[in-house]
């Protein structure tokens, strides 16, 4: 069988089964709308938040990233992993008590307003937003290459699937949803991870395998990778280029985004009491570092591979997979020497990075590129990031079946992360905006109407994003962890660890939190992104790590406007008393 | 009754920050500010600095919510057991 036809029936495999699964989980109320009745066990909702929180950018970007940024790259394994255990100790357990169904709903009680509800489902929607644009992209990139249909067919496949678990089985199909979408992305992960190890080091393992020596060799693999980076001019793989203040910061604003992010929060509102909620927070962890401790190895091996294979070949006998990433538009090679072999080596190969394809053929019948030569440097290639996961087995020449394993288990990934955001935008706009804010008087019905309507539109607006995607996604990333650490994170710990803090505090700090984060991207990313360097950076930090700059301001003005203003209301100091209580 | 949610919480409070200590030091500590000193040290491949940056911190979080787990699960049982009495 060809790996396509593989592919197909992989894929098509496993969309049968989610759609199996939402129809046997319809939900029948809010309460299973939105929480999936309370009732999902920690181990099922541990695997769902592991595959809600693992998205398209941990499947299929992470490795890639961590390949070229050598232990740079660490701030993303540390930042997405170490975020739950604040999750776990700070904020779960007592979200969990207090009980109810979204986010913005302990901040519009806890500080008693309206105006902070309203705020929260700004944020909420500006984050989740984000974050879905990303989801698409990694769904077209995967229809297109390995199903080879249009992106934009792609797209409208994953929403279809989407909007059908999603509008009809709410929280509750989500959830089991996402358990076998686990089962899928984690097998399809480690699959090839363990043949590459056992090609390259001999070891099954490839947490060992990365720290063990080559096949027929008694030199470490970190070891050589570290000294043919060098060679190519580059930093050794193992040493951090980026300054340590910058590493410090982003790996904060990340932890503390996670923490704060309102898709992650919510999964812990579905399991039964609070001791079932820091239990699942331990279960969610482990089956995350299950890939995020296999993706450095991954990235470790795919660089080493990367380089073994291309290095010095010439073109026309270069492997068949550089090809097709290079009729895609992933991959681009210029022969700067003109002697009809790759070299690859530190700096961006073509003026501008991207490159800008001719119809023409070049001398050796690469795809031409428009672009002027980088003459920095003798780098000839071009390589998008994305594609490291993808292309590993096809570079380690792994069978058919490991390819396919693949493509299902990055549809899984991107799937299972989109519906969890579509979840809490349509909660947020039919619980907050209307239910707890403009609509008061709804019934039940109406209201679980209303969300069905909410998710449908988001999940249109989502494959908006998809099929034309904005620009600036790659960009806005570091948007949705910084605004959630420099906004969510602040309201909802002090919410729970400090009583005395009152509306005019936490709005103030949330506001300044938001206002300082979004302005220090924006400026930097948009508006002067030729000054976007450490000379210019706030004492080095740069806008992926200003989050944690933005929290800090938020804590530090909402703690003195609340010791200038009234203290809150009786009841909400109680119900600050009672959630405390397990 | 409410001295004994009172010594509760304080309870709750420490085992949080003994916890977070541990959290903070095992990441940001071994991982970032120690990292290149502990770079000097050396276990099989692994550059000691390295490994917690990209394994050992994600090993740590892991013991830490299942240390919390346990100690919490001990503390309610002691709430519970002195609310009996």
């Amino acid at each position: 069988m060809t790996t396509q036809l593989l592919t197909y029936i992989f894929v098509g495999v496993s969309f049968a089964l989610y759609i199996g699964i939402a129809l046997w989980s319809k939900a029948q109320s809010t309460n299973d709308f939105y929480v999936a009745g309370k009732g999902v066990h920690p181990v099922a909702n541990g695997m769902a938040t592991a595959a809600d929180w693992m998205s398209a950018a941990s499947f299929l970007s992470m490795a890639g990233l961590i390949a070229f940024l050598g232990k740079d790259g660490s701030v993303y394994l540390m930042g997405w992993t170490g975020g739950y255990v604040l999750l776990a100790l700070l904020l779960a357990p007592y979200l969990r008590k207090f009980g109810k169904f979204t986010v913005p709903d302990f901040i519009g009680e806890r500080y008693y307003s309206k105006t902070a509800r309203k705020l929260a489902v700004i944020c909420l929607i500006f984050i989740s937003f984000t974050y879905i644009a990303g989801q698409m992209r990694g769904v077209g990139i995967v229809f297109s290459r390995f199903l080879e249909v249009d992106i934009n067919t792609g797209v409208i496949i994953g929403m279809a699937i989407v909007f059908f678990y999603a509008v009809l089985g709410g929280m509750k199909g989500i959830t089991y949803t996402q358990v076998a979408q686990y089962c899928v992305l984690i097998f399809a992960y480690l699959v090839p991870a363990i043949f590459i190890s056992i090609l390259m080091t001999g070891n099954p393992i490839p947490q060992i395998g990365f720290g063990s020596t080559m096949v027929d060799s008694d030199i470490y693999l970190l070891d050589k990778l570290d000294q043919v980076t060098k060679d190519l001019g580059f930093t050794a793989y193992t040493e951090n280029v980026k300054s340590n203040i910058d590493i410090f910061c982003i790996t904060a604003a990340l932890m503390f985004g996670t923490a704060g992010l309102p898709h992650v929060i919510v999964r812990f509102f579905t399991v039964p009491n609070v001791g079932a909620a820091r239990q699942s927070a331990g279960y969610a962890l482990i089956f995350i570092a299950l890939l995020y401790t296999t993706a450095p190895a991954v990235s470790a091996f795919a660089r080493m591979n990367l380089i073994d294979s291309i290095q010095d070949q010439p073109y026309s006998t270069s492997p068949s997979w550089f090809k097709n990433w290079e009729e895609i538009g992933l991959i681009a090679w210029q022969d700067k020497n003109m002697d009809g072999k790759i070299q690859y080596s530190a700096g961006n190969a073509l003026e501008d990075i991207k490159p800008k394809y001719t119809n023409n053929r070049g001398d050796s019948g690469e795809r031409a590129v428009e672009n002027n030569p980088n003459p920095s440097n003798g780098n000839e290639i071009y390589i998008d990031r994305d594609i490291i996961v993808l292309a590993n087995p096809e570079i380690a020449q792994l069978p058919g079946w490991v390819i396919a394993l693949v493509a299902a288990g990055g549809l899984a990934a991107a799937l299972s992360t989109a519906a969890g955001l579509l979840l809490v935008i349509s909660s947020s706009i039919s619980h907050d905006l209307l239910k707890k804010t403009y609509m008061p008087n709804i019934t039940e019905r109406k209201e679980l109407k209303y969300a069905r309507i909410a998710a449908a539109v988001a999940i249109g607006i989502a494959g908006i994003f998809g099929i034309y995607p904005p620009a600036f996604v790659a960009q806005v990333v570091a948007f949705a962890f910084g605004l959630a650490a420099a906004t969510f994170f602040p309201a909802l710990f002090l919410g729970i660890f400090y009583k005395r803090l009152n509306k005019e505090g936490a709005i103030a700090g949330m506001l300044c939190g938001l206002i300082f984060t979004a302005s220090y991207i924006i400026y930097f990313k948009f508006i002067n992104p030729e000054i976007n360097n450490a000379d210019y950076w706030f004492f080095g930090i740069s806008p992926e790590g200003i989050g944690a700059i933005g929290m800090i301001l938020n804590f530090s003005l909402a703690l003195v406007i609340s010791s200038l203003t009234n203290p809150p209301p009786k009841e909400v100091l109680s119900m600050v008393d009672e959630i405390r209580q397990p | 009754m409410k001295r004994k949610s009172d010594q509760y919480w304080k309870s709750n409070i420490k085992i949080v920050s003994s916890l977070l200590v541990i959290w903070f030091i095992a990441s940001f500590g071994f991982g970032i500010v120690f990292s290149e000193s502990l770079d000097q040290i050396k276990i099989g491949g692994f550059k000691l600095g390295f490994w917690f940056a990209q394994q050992g911190s994600i090993y740590v979080f892991v013991l830490i919510i299942f240390l919390y787990v346990w100690l919490m699960k001990r503390l309610d049982k002691k709430l519970s057991q002195e609310e009996d009495k």
